[in-house]
């Protein structure tokens, strides 16, 4: 086995961690499911801590398999006037607005 | 004459151009079938009124010189398709119509093709067994109870049954080839780029392709042609010269180098699939490859690799799923309660599992350690693949490490579930085509499948391989009916 460049945080994920990252990914949980949660993301991350087993300093991450530059285009409105077909699909609209939460005081 | 719906879909268009039957006698075979196989949960919304007055229509009209003349064929639901219903397998997206089309389907109805209906599949398309679907489990045709596998699980079941004469999948993970392996047909994930991603719910957006899904190879090969096309609005899509992959469909294979990777020889591999593997080289050398060992070091890392990447690529592509403009919403008493309370009622436990640790590797602090390690061992994954293709021209090995197995035995075991997709994954990380072929069976008759993968962009050499083994192989389904009402 290699020597890892980067030593992995692996310290179990427990319960904070776990109400800390449902609160960043805006999915509310209850306390029980928190828990199972922990549980499956600790055999997970348990099973990626084998990448530590690997000296990557001088690998150039991969980010894209497509190995062109991203196209830009022109920015113009080339669908026809579809907004109502759009607002259709919302849970609740006013006129032509989105509605929300009250957001304002 | 043999039952309409048992037909390939190459004898099917011969059949309509020669007027021997029509798109309508096509249409309603179909559709009388798929009336009396809902057991199998392969729908999740049907067109089938729809598909019989577009058939008719075609027949009032015929142009016969499209490549699926009036062919009626049903989708996986990750696909959009204009004002009829796209759900993602998710209670989130339960309700949601489209506005526009895919470019994938646009490119089928462009060709004729007549939409027959949605296909079950895992929610966002995450999973192997179709078990995380909002919609319920679909039954395997091969034997009640069993996965058709995943995510495209409604696909395979609808085309195991002969339900629709081909259709399309994803593939992110895996997610055409194993339930291609796990229903005895034949699933190709194209070269990344290949086919536009413009209008397929995202999954992980550098991984996702989608690709045909069929009966033999020949029927994949005519489906890839149709599917297959630049297009603008996919900002990674590829400008490269297409074949024109069915006509140039040749079993001369005569010479092609085939490597077989030693690493794919895994701890606990079951020995039916090591005797599936080393029956598939005798067929490639009867077929006249030559067979080279090859080496790809880093294929162990590769799923520990995906599993960073996928769930990291979701959680970003997933936050736009937040009760506003379209989907299911749920009250809260602010906007972020809103949110919170939609996003957890609306994602299942899978996808909710998947956005966490994606949302993890991607927060404050651990991003260097999860998200850049692994896009730097995706790139040693890539290079083993580039390295072993300067000695061969197509790589062979098996589908999956397993044939198919019960609904509900893997389901509370994400790991196990997940090592499904070993043999399938680094091709998804690599970015190159891939199919699964129908090779022999297990101890229990269940179908299991062989890869071919291929160079970058050379579908044309993974459908000949796989076009010459198929003839020797011979593979015949035993299907039964049995969910027949």
């Amino acid at each position: 086995m290699v020597l890892c460049d980067i030593i992995f945080y692996h310290m179990t994920i427990d319960l904070k961690t776990v109400k800390h990252i449902s609160k960043l990914a805006r999915i509310s949980l209850e306390e029980k499911k928190a828990e199972k949660l922990a549980n499956d993301m600790n055999s997970i991350f348990e099973f990626i801590e084998k990448l530590s087993e690997l000296k990557t300093e001088n690998v150039e991450p991969l980010t894209s398999i497509a190995e062109t530059t991203l196209r830009l285009r022109e920015d113009k409105i080339t669908s026809d006037n579809i907004r109502e077909k759009i607002l259709k699909n919302s849970p609740e609209k006013n006129d032509d607005f989105f509605v929300v939460p009250k957001v304002v005081e | 004459m043999t039952e309409i719906t048992s037909l390939s879909l190459f004898e099917l268009i011969e059949n309509i151009k020669e007027k021997k039957i029509s798109s309508n006698e096509v249409a309603k075979s179909f559709v009388d079938r798929s009336e009396k196989s809902k057991k199998l949960n392969a729908y999740v919304t049907e067109n089938f009124e729809n598909c019989l007055k577009l058939s008719k229509e075609f027949d009032n009209k015929p142009n016969f010189d499209l490549k699926l003349p009036g062919i009626p064929i049903a989708v996986k639901d990750l696909f959009c398709t204009n004002e009829v219903r796209t759900t993602a397998g998710s209670n989130i997206l339960n309700n949601f119509v489209p506005s526009y089309e895919s470019t994938v389907t646009q490119n089928i109805w462009n060709e004729g093709g007549i939409l027959l209906g949605k296909l079950n599949c895992d929610e966002f398309a995450m999973g192997s067994s179709n078990e995380t679907s909002f919609f319920g489990n679909v039954q395997n045709p091969i034997a009640k109870d069993l996965v058709p596998g995943g995510s495209s699980g409604g696909s395979s079941s609808a085309l195991a049954a002969n339900l629709t004469p081909v259709t399309i999948g994803t593939d992110t993970g895996g997610s055409i080839r194993q339930p291609a392996s796990f229903t005895g047909t034949v699933g190709l994930k194209p070269t990344y780029g290949s086919c536009s991603r413009y209008g397929i719910v995202a999954f992980a957006s550098s991984l996702d392709q989608a690709g045909p899904m069929s009966k033999d190879v020949k029927d994949s090969s005519i489906l890839l042609e149709v599917i297959s096309s630049f297009d603008k609005k996919d900002s990674t899509s590829i400008d490269f010269k297409r074949n024109n992959y069915s006509s140039e469909l040749t079993r001369n294979i005569k010479g092609i180098k085939i490597g077989i990777p030693k690493e794919y020889r895994v701890d606990g591999m079951p020995d039916e699939i090591e005797k599936l593997w080393k029956k598939g080289i005798e067929y490639a050398k009867d077929c006249g490859a030559e067979i080279i060992d090859i080496s790809l070091p880093h294929t162990s890392y590769a799923l520990p690799t995906y599993y960073i990447v996928a769930p990291a690529e979701a959680s970003s592509n997933l936050a736009r799923y937040d009760g506003v403009k379209y989907g299911l919403r749920s009250s809260g008493e602010s906007l972020i309660d809103m949110y919170e309370k939609t996003r957890s009622e609306g994602f299942g436990e899978e996808v909710k599992r998947r956005i966490m640790i994606g949302t993890y590797v991607l927060s404050s602090g651990y991003y260097d350690a999860y998200y850049l390690k692994a896009q730097k061992v995706r790139q040693l994954i890539k290079q083993d693949f580039d390295q072993a293709y300067n000695k061969v021209d197509a790589i062979l090995t098996p589908s999956t490490p397993s044939s198919a197995f019960k609904i509900g035995e893997k389901s509370n075991d994400p790991v196990s579930m997940y090592l499904n997709d070993i043999f399938t994954v680094p091709v998804n990380l690599a970015g190159l085509p891939g199919i699964s072929i129908p090779a022999g069976t297990d101890k229990n008759n269940y179908p299991l499948g062989l890869q071919i993968i291929g160079k970058p962009f050379d579908e044309q050499t993974v459908l000949n391989v796989a076009y010459s083994m198929e003839e020797k192989i011979n593979y015949k389904n035993n299907i039964t009916d049995w969910w027949m009402e």
